[in-house]
Parts: C-alpha cells; structure tokens; sequence
C-alpha cells in the first residue's frame, strides 16, 4: 500500500530494548478522519508505539509517515507536535502548580515559539474557545482551581480537553478512561465520537465496554506487532486474539 | 507593547518589592550626603557600599531563581556569569587607571608591565570605553551562557548532572583565571582602581550614585523576570520544569525556552557582577569557587525559590548574617551557614516567603496545595 | 652515605690489614703528593692510582676536598681540618691524631681543574678494585661520567677480575665510554665500535643518549659517528617508549588516586541516588584519622610505627564510616527523592565538617608519615616506582575487588541491588530498605575513609583534603556512568591517564581545565555516561 492519501504511516517499525523486541516489524495506516482503537495484553507495545510516532523513541528500523510525505524518524518531539498530533499520556500528566485555565491556554493551538509567548496576550476568539472546552470536559467550574488538587478522573478530563485545545490532525489518546466512573466512560466515549471526523483518532484501551461504544476498526497488537485487524465482533473472534489477550 | 509586558508582572508582590527598592533609592543618598554625620539617620559611606554590596548578590539570587525556580535548573555555577561581568568592568576600570598605575604605563595594566608584557592583549582592546565594557557586561557571560546552554539542554542533560557540570564550568574558569597568562592578572585579579566614568571611585558621591544605580538595575531586572514569568512564556517555564516532556508533546520546544531564560539569568548575574565590582574595589578568580555558586544558591533557597522576592530578601539577610558573624564569631560562620544549609533544606523547602504557606498547608482542614512548586516532582525527574 | 661508606671501609682496610705494611708501601708516594706544586702532585697521584691500594683513597679524597696540607716544620704531608684559629692534624694514612698546628704551619696542597679531573679519575679507578660491590658500582659510574682514558687500563684489569654481571656491565659501558670519546676510536676496529656502541645503547638511560649524540656529531671516524648515529635512534626509540610507560604508569597512579575517591561516591550516588557533597570530607576524616592513629603509635609504640597505617585502616573505615551513617540518619534519610536538596544539605555539612576539623586540629596541615616499607623508589626497566604509589594503586585495586565482591556475593550487596532496583518491591519482600540504606550510605563514607588513609600518604592532611577530590570524583562517576562500577574503573583510568598525558604538552592546570572541558562535552553527547543504564527506570 503507498503511502499517498494516508494520515499516518507506519511500515516495517521495530524497536529494541537491550535485545527486547518491543516493537517488531509493526505496519499500521491511519486515512485522515478515521478513528482506530488499538487492544492488547500488557507489553503489547502499544505505548511504545505512541512513543515512536510523537518521536520520544527512535526506531531502529522501519518508516514512517505523517501525511503522506513527513518522515517522522527524523523530527524532534516539539517538531512532531507542531505538525499536529497530539497525545494524552496513559498516566495523566497536566501542570500542576497551574490553574486550569492556564492548563488550557498552554494547550491552546497558537505560536510556540518562545519571542511569540513572550508577548502574548489572549484573544477574544481563544478566550472563548478555552470557554467552550471548559464545558465539554465539565470543568467550568474548576477553572481556577490549581490542577494538582484535582481527581485523578478531573485530571484525565483536563488532559482530553488540552487535547482538543491543541486542536491537532491526529489524537493519540492512550487509556483515557482508566480511572474514570462508568458514566464518565460513556461521555468520554461520546466525546471522543464527536471529535472524530474532523480529526483522526487512535485510542488505546483495555476497558471492552468502552471500545465497544466507540463502535470503530480495531487493531490488535501482541508482542509487538499486529495480531488483527477488523470489527470488535470480528476480532474477538480471532481464535489467536483469544489465546493472547481476551483468554479464558 | 513594553509597557504592557512590565504591567503583566506587576502584582502585590512586585509592588511591595519596587515600593522597598525607590524608598532605599531616595532615602540612602538623603541618610548618607546631607543628613550630618553626628546624626543618629547619618549613614556612613561605608555602610552604603555595603548595602550595595548585599543588592547586587539579590540580583545575583534573582537571576539564579529565575532558572532554579522557574525552570528547574540548579545551576552550582552561575557565580561564573557574575565574575565574568565583574572581570567585564574590573577591565574598563583598570584601563582608566591610565598612567597613574605603579609602573606609570599609559595603556598596560600594572600586571603586565610587571609579566613584561610589551602590548595589551587583543581581548582588552575596546574596555577604554565604557560603552563597549557595559556592552561585554552583558554578552560575554550571556554568551558564555548561551553557548553552554545550547549543548546542555539540547543533549538533555537535567538534574543533578547539569547541576554538576556547571559546577565544573566555573571550576575550569577559576583554574583558568588563576593563570598570569590569561591576563586576568592572576591571583591577584584586578584591582586599584581609580575612577570611572571620568569620577573618583571613592568619592561619597560616586559611592553613593554606584548604590542607586544598583538599585536600579535591581529593580529593573526585577520588572524584567516577573514580567517573563507573569507571560505566558513564563508559564510555559514552570510548566517544562515540572512535565518537561509533556510540554515537547504540546510542541514547546522546551530547550530553546530553558535556554531563553538561562541566557537571560546569565545577563541579569553579569550586571550584578559589574556593578559589584566598583563597590567592592576588586575582582579576582576566587570569585569563581564552586562554593560561591552554591552559596548562591543558599540565598535563594533561604527566601524561597520560584518567588522571585525570596531571592532578593534571602541574599539581603544571609550576607547580613555573614558580615556580622565573620566580624564577631569567625570560628562560628561555617558553622552557621552550613546549618543554614541543612535546615533550610529539612525545615524550610518553600524558604521563608514560603513560610505562610507551608503553615497554613500543616493547619488540619485548610490543606490546599501551595502555589509553590513542588519539590519533590520538580526534582525527581533530574534523578 | 656511599661516602662514609668508604670512609668506613677504608679505616677497615687500614685498621686490621696490619697497617705498616700496607701503609709503608704508600706512605712515600703520599709524601710526594706535597712536592713539585701542581706538576709534582700529578705524578704522584697517577703513581699512587697505579699501585691500586684502595688505602690511598682516604687521601685522595683529603685531597680532593682541600683538606691535604703539608707541615712546614718537616715537610710531613697532613690531614688538616679547621678547629678555631688553629687546625687539628690527623696522619693521612693511619688517621693517627698529631696535634694542633697555628694557621702559619701549614700549607695547604693546591689544586688545579687538570688535577681535580685526574683525582675522580684516580678514585673511579682506584675504587674499581674494592672489594665491596656497591663502591665497584659506583666507581664505574664515575668512570662513565668522566670518560678519562688514564682509568682504562685499571677498568680493562677490573672488568676481567669482575665477578658481577651488572657491575660488569656498568663497568664495560664506562669503558665503552672511554673508548668511543678518546683518542682510541681512531684506531678502533669497526667491530670494535660497533660492539662499543651496542654497549653504550644497551645501558639505555639518557646518560647514554647524550654521550652517544656527541659521538654522532664528533666522533672519530665516520664509523663511529654513523654507528653511534644508529644507536642514538634506537636509543630514543626506547627512551620515547619508557617515558610513555612512565607517563601511563603516572597515570595508572592518579587513576588509581581517583578511583579511591570516586568508588565511595559510586556508590552512595550511583546505588543510592544520593548526591553526597560531603564526600570529600569522609576522605578528610579518613585522613585525620591515619594522623590520630600515628600520634597514638608515635607516643605509645614507636617501634611499631611501621604498623600504623595497617591500623588506621580499619580505623579510618569505622569513623567515617560512623559519620556517614549519623549523616544518612539524621539529614539525608529525610531528603529521599529530592536529588538537588540533598546536594545542598550535604554541602551544608561540608563546611560544618570543615570548619569543625579546622577547630579541633588547627588550620595547618598536619604530618602523617610514611611507613618504611612505603618510602623509597625501584627501578623497573626504565620506570622509576615509588613504593608508596605502588601500595596506593595495589590498594585502590583491592577496595574495588573487594566492593565488588561484597556487592555480588553477600546477603547485603544483594540488598542493596534489590533496593537500588525496586524500592517498593524490596520493601514489600521484607528487605528493611531504611536499614540498607543507612549501611550502604556507611560503607559509602567508610570506602572514603580508606581513601583518606591512602591520600594522607601523598597529599598535604588538612582541612581542606576532601575539597580537592570531590569535583574531580564526581566528574569520574559521572565520566563512567552512573550505578556502575565498572564504569567508575574505567572513569578514574582513563581521565587519570588523559590527565598524565595532557599535562607534559598543556602544564598540569591547562590539562586539568581541557578535562574539564572534555567532561563537560563528553556528558553532553553521553549524558548517561560511558556505562550507562538503560531501561524505563533511569528515564522516569
Ligand atoms: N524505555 C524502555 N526501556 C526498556 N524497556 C522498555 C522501554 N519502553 C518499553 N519497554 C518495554 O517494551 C514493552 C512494551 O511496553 P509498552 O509500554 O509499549 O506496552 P503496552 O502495550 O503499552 O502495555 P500496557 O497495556 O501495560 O500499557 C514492555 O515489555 C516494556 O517493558
Ligand atoms: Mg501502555
């Protein structure tokens, strides 16, 4: 398959640690829009897959492509951002000793450089797009609250909304619902639903209920690269998907 | 656009800080020039050169908090910024010394007169101005800083080894400005100087100018750090010193951020040196010691890091501390300032500006978060 | 020494070899040393090397050192040594006293340049006949240095009594040496300087070299020229090679210094974490506490002093290691997690140890000796070695042993790897993680008392030891890469050696900033050191 017309493109991706294959041969194809939800046992590689695309992990081998024709193997992290895929951690990690507010104006898609921020002021429109994420992530009310006092799922809600405020082409979002209360996980997955479309999404979850509520492809990893690919009816049909990962 | 950015940074804090400073600027010429000297409010010269003293290491603290507090960066070597500018103006005023040296040579310092050095080497050409010195004040040690920084933070070096090799920064230059050959003046550094700006350095009046215009640049740099740190660019800075990996991901590029603030804290400590020289008459390599860094350090640690103030206010009262212990109890001031350092760091993270806070936190049913950074995540990444 | 020696064995020869007889045959030709000014002396003094009695030493030497007079009385010569106005007059031969002589009474026997070489020249040849070994020794050494051609037939007589292999050796390079820079080269068969040569190159020291650069430019013959030329080459090619052995030796020496110092801090920092800015100061306990030891031994046992530092040891090991431990307990135990404060805190303590030391025992450094089997030097090849650097290098191996075989073998050094691992986990496996790291941080801190000991050998005891020592050991751990040993072995080598090669070219201190600088870049491209761990943990 070429990579032309493609969001993201991953072929051929192996990385090792110390002889540890964490990645092996991983191919993976992304069209703008789609959203993919991606399962696997523990030590899949699922999250050092996200670490490859957004550049913390250099591959030893393999190619890959945003949009066609950015080789990402070459850029740095921020350089990667900056082209427009943005990523939620599997552990949340927000500014602590910052508002939610300031949370989401760090966030905010606009200049990154530092002579840019230096003198920036906030703008009608940014103002009320901060405005407007608050109420999708439910957190108007917090949003002069310190991040650091917030819950863990008030955390993860914060992370999902700087993820919008970022406003990026590709969202990597690693278990966004852990943590979260069975309601939350609905809305989050209503949430994540809504934003696809626009944007192109890869959500890395065990919850099943969840990724079942997404109603998208499934990717299976194990030991590093794809066990299958299909509908969650499909896959969980997969004898071997079975064996390795849903089990009993 | 100037005028809003200083406005950003200006809160109760910064107005109690600038209130203090214009008081000391108006009241100390007043106290020292034209109350009578058998006056109780008489200060006396000395005094004066003193108090500069103190406030030209606050500036010093400040620029150490910008990069410990804000961004993370324990830096066991900004000293080194502060002796360069300090060798920045020693350089201008020994060029003013023109033939009234010992050796009466018009354009070579004593020492080299003394090395038989037979022309002034090309790095001093220009320090006859003061122009130029003022200029190398601020680019030598920000350059220095720059370059530095530009390998440091690129290559990631965080934590206890960027602390340790900006220790062995400073380290390499005392070892090298104690060389004659260097044409620092060696040991001995530079020194007697006679005037500047065309007045007598021991003067009341030029003493006296000297003060206010650190208080000046102090108050300056003050409006200049809580103007970046109320920016969004100084947002930005706590931000990458407590997640910086987070902060790449949301496509910062959090080196040339810590560097910015490095370059600009590195500037801000070489005023501080060069306008410590004048005040103190002397400048020489031990200036350099990796113990004056990390005394540095204390200061800010003292009055409480990421707070700006604290560093001003603990600089102040920890060299008070030392100017009467090394004059009453010498045997006892390593003592005492090394306890400083134990306590401060067992009783007293958030300093004493903290101090509210840290009580307020320990009170049962008011357990907010401080608006202090936190300790334990900032430094933990370094590990 | 080597002159009492002489003396000594020259009163022997004298004393018991019934001293007439041997004294009677000599005492005319010491007699003619006082007649005939300089040209009379001359000849009596190449007569009297040509009877190669080794009695006639002692008056050479009284000759030599101005102190031959002759009685004007009865024309006696005398051994005359200054006492007040007047001069005390010994028998040259017998040492016999002979009373007092006024200044007027006296005249003193002079001598000229031509005469003082012919007098080294006479005592090298005369002394190639001693019966002691060492004197035989020397005495071709003085033959070699003054190349005088009257000694060869003695040295020809001599090398073919000479029972010695080196002496013989020394005393055919001497001979060589006469040889190549005489008159006789000319008349010297090609072989004959060839085999000269090859003698004079074999002995292969800077001596050697200089001589054999001086027949190469001036030599007597174009044979002898282009052969010496030959061996001067060959010469330098070794000489070059034994000074780099000696600079890697220098270096293996400072390395192993380094390695001393560093391998505590390896281990408080590299195990535990934990930046100890107070390091530098358990070496300076350390090294006090070699100092109390030797007072003790000093007023309690003096005849044991030799057995000092084996005592301070183990001594030195339990101090610091016992401050380390109150350290660990009282500040840094509370400080965990918190690398930077810690380097404070630590700090902080350093100039509270300093200072405390400064008060106990004075600002002034202090003197610890060197036990004897830890004084003097050997020669290895073209090396010199001390023996105190030599101990401080084996010693330094042997704490690195033996670190590492507590670390691998022992219920404890299991602990710690567990608690270095896995914290929590170690904990939650019943490992008292609080107890380990005490220990750990103790044997830390004991490891830099050792070090002390041994530095107490080279470097000056004073307040200030450890100041010298911590950069430098932290540059070495942070050089090797942290949480590994092997890496600080190889750290201390090799920034010891870089160190020892750098400094002949730049001078000790522009050497010592170019490592620095070096570091500084290295840490840049390798921010994790040489032997860098890998894995999710460091990165956390
Ligand atoms: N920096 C690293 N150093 C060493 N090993 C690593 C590193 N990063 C990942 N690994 C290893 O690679 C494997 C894959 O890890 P990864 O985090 O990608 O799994 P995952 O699929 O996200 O698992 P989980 O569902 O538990 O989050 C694991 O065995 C992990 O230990
Ligand atoms: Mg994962």
């Amino acid at each position: 398959m070429s990579a032309e017309s493609t969001l993201l493109y991953l072929d051929g991706v192996s990385v090792s640690f110390d002889g540890f294959k964490a990645l092996n041969s991983l191919s993976l194809v992304m069209m703008p829009g789609e959203m993919r939800a991606i399962i696997g046992p523990n030590g899949a590689g699922k999250t050092t897959m996200m670490d490859v695309i957004t550049g913390k992990t250099r591959p030893d081998t393999g190619t890959i492509l945003f949009e066609g024709d950015t080789d990402l193997t070459r850029l740095r992290e921020a350089a990667i951002a900056n082209l427009g895929i943005g990523r939620k951690f599997q552990r949340p990690t927000v500014f602590e000793p910052h508002t939610v507010w300031d949370n989401l104006e760090l966030a905010l898609k606009a200049p990154r450089r530092p002579l840019k921020t230096l003198t920036y002021a906030i703008s009608r429109d940014d103002r009320s797009r901060i405005e407007e994420i608050l109420d999708i992530t439910r957190l108007s009310a917090l949003r002069n609250r310190q991040a650091g006092s917030l819950s863990h799922g008030q955390k993860q809600w914060l992370e999902i909304g700087m993820l919008l405020a970022q406003d990026p082409k590709l969202l990597l979002v690693d278990e966004p619902v852990a943590g979260m209360t069975d309601a939350e996980t609905e809305q989050t997955a209503e949430l994540l639903c809504s934003i696809a479309g626009k944007h192109s999404v890869i959500v890395v979850e065990h919850d099943m209920s969840f990724v079942r509520a997404l109603g998208v492809k499934v990717t299976v990893l194990a030991e590093g690269s794809v066990l299958a690919e299909g509908s969650l009816d499909a896959v969980s049909a997969n004898q071997q998907v079975i064996d390795t990962y849903l089990g009993r | 656009m100037l005028l809003r950015f200083f406005l950003m940074g200006l809160d109760r804090k910064a107005g109690i800080v600038l209130t203090i400073l214009a008081i000391l600027a108006v009241a100390v010429p007043v106290m020292t020039l034209w109350v009578p000297a058998d006056s109780p409010f008489h200060l006396s010269v000395f005094t004066v050169s003193l108090l500069g003293k103190y406030l030209c290491f606050a500036l010093l603290a400040l620029a150490l908090d910008l990069v410990w507090g804000y961004c993370g960066i324990l830096s066991l070597g900004h000293a080194a910024f502060f002796a360069l500018g300090g060798y920045a103006m020693g350089m201008y005023l020994m060029r003013q010394i023109g033939p009234r040296g010992v050796y009466g040579n018009p354009v070579l310092p004593d020492f080299m007169v003394f090395l038989n050095w037979k022309e002034l080497p090309w790095y001093w050409l220009g320090f006859d101005h003061f122009w130029f010195a003022a200029l190398m004040v601020l680019v030598v040690p920000g350059a220095l800083a720059f370059a530095f920084g530009w390998f440091a933070f690129r290559s990631r070096v965080t934590g206890v080894y960027l602390s340790i090799i900006t220790q062995a920064l400073t380290f390499a230059l005392l070892l090298a400005f104690f060389r004659n050959d260097m044409g620092f003046g060696g040991n001995n550094g530079l020194t007697d100087f006679k005037d500047i700006l065309g007045y007598d350095i021991q003067a009341d009046t030029t003493r006296v100018t000297l003060f206010v215009a650190t208080v000046a640049a102090l108050a300056l740099s003050y409006m200049i750090a809580s103007g970046v740190i109320g920016s969004k660019l100084g947002k930005v800075l706590v931000a990458l010193r407590d997640a910086e990996s987070r902060v790449r991901f949301m496509g910062y590029d959090t080196e040339s951020y810590k560097l910015f603030a490095w370059t600009l804290s590195a500037c801000m400590a070489g005023v501080a040196g060069a306008l410590y020289v004048p005040q103190v008459g002397i400048i020489n390599p031990s200036e350099f010691a990796p113990a004056s860094s990390i005394e540095a350090v204390i200061w800010v640690a003292v009055g409480g890091r990421g707070t700006l103030a604290g560093g001003i206010l603990g600089a102040v009262l920890v060299n008070m501390g030392k100017s009467y212990f090394t004059g009453a109890l010498p045997e006892l001031w390593l003592f005492a300032l090394g306890g400083l350092f134990v306590a401060v760091t067992l009783f007293l993270p958030k300093g004493l500006l903290g101090l509210g806070a840290q009580l307020k936190a320990k009170l049962p049913g008011r357990n907010k978060t401080s608006p202090l950074p936190n300790a334990k995540t900032a430094d933990q990444k370094g590990a | 020494m080597r002159r009492a020696l002489r003396w000594l064995m020259a009163v022997c020869v004298v004393v018991a070899t019934s001293t007439a007889a041997l004294a009677a045959d000599l005492r005319p030709l010491v007699q003619a040393l006082g007649s005939g000014g300089y040209s009379g002396t001359e000849k009596a003094l190449a007569q009297l090397s040509e009877a190669g009695d080794p009695a006639a030493v002692p008056v050479i030497e009284a000759l030599q050192a101005g102190d031959l007079y002759v009685r004007k009385a009865d024309g006696t010569v005398v051994v005359a040594r200054k006492a007040g106005d007047a001069f005390t007059l010994t028998d040259p031969l017998t040492r016999a006293a002979l009373g007092d002589a006024p200044a007027a009474a006296v005249e003193k026997i002079r001598i000229n340049n031509s005469l003082r070489r012919a007098i080294s020249a006479s005592l090298g040849a005369l002394t190639l006949m001693s019966p002691d070994t060492g004197v035989r020794r020397s005495a071709a050494d003085a033959v070699f240095k003054s190349r005088d051609a009257q000694a060869l037939e003695t040295l020809n007589a001599a090398i073919a009594k000479e029972q010695d292999k080196s002496v013989r050796a020394a005393m055919e390079q001497a001979r060589a040496a006469i040889l190549l820079t005489g008159e006789a080269a000319s008349k010297m068969s090609d072989a004959e300087i060839q085999s000269a040569t090859d003698t004079l190159a074999a002995r292969g020291d800077r001596d050697a070299l200089v001589l054999l650069n001086m027949v190469a430019g001036s030599g007597a013959s174009d044979v002898t020229k282009r052969s010496a030329a030959a061996a001067v080459s060959t010469l330098e090619q070794k000489l070059a090679f034994w000074a780099a052995l000696q600079n890697l030796w220098y270096g293996l020496s400072l390395g192993s210094v380094l390695l001393l110092a560093a391998i505590g801090l390896a281990v408080t920092f590299g195990v535990m974490g934990v930046i100890n800015m107070a390091h530098g100061e358990m070496v300076m306990i350390g090294a006090y506490t070699t100092f109390l030891v030797q007072e003790f031994f000093r007023a309690h046992a003096p005849g044991l002093f030799d057995l000092s530092i084996l005592v301070a040891l183990p001594a030195a090991f339990i101090v610091s290691g016992g401050v380390g431990i109150i350290i660990e307990r009282s500040v840094i135990r509370w400080l965990y997690g918190r690398p930077l404060e810690t380097l404070l805190a630590t700090w902080g303590l350093s100039l509270a140890l300093q200072q405390a030391v400064r008060s106990i025992f004075g600002p002034t450094n202090r003197e610890v000796g060197a036990p004897s089997w830890m004084s003097g030097a050997f020669e290895l090849g073209g090396l010199t070695i001390t023996y105190g650097r030599l101990w401080i290098v084996i010693f330094a191996f042997a704490v690195f042993g033996a670190l590492l075989v507590a670390l691998k073998r022992t219920w404890f050094g299991l602990s710690i790897r567990a608690v270095t691992q896995n914290r929590p986990m170690a904990n939650a496996m019943g490992i008292r993680t609080a107890r380990v790291d005490a220990l750990t941080f103790g044997l830390g801190s004991g490891i830099a008392g050792l070090a002390g000991v041994a530095l107490s050998q080279i470097d000056n005891v004073s307040p200030n030891l450890g100041q010298g020592y911590i950069i430098d050991s932290f540059m070495v751990v942070v050089f090797g890469g942290v949480g590994n040993l092997w890496g600080t072995l190889v750290g201390a080598l090799t920034l010891g050696s870089i160190n020892k090669f750098l400094e002949p070219y730049a001078g000790a201190v522009l050497g010592k900033i170019l490592v620095l600088i070096f570091i500084i870049l290295f840490i840049q491209r390798r921010p994790r050191g040489l032997f860098a761990l890998k894995g999710r943990a460091v990165e956390a």
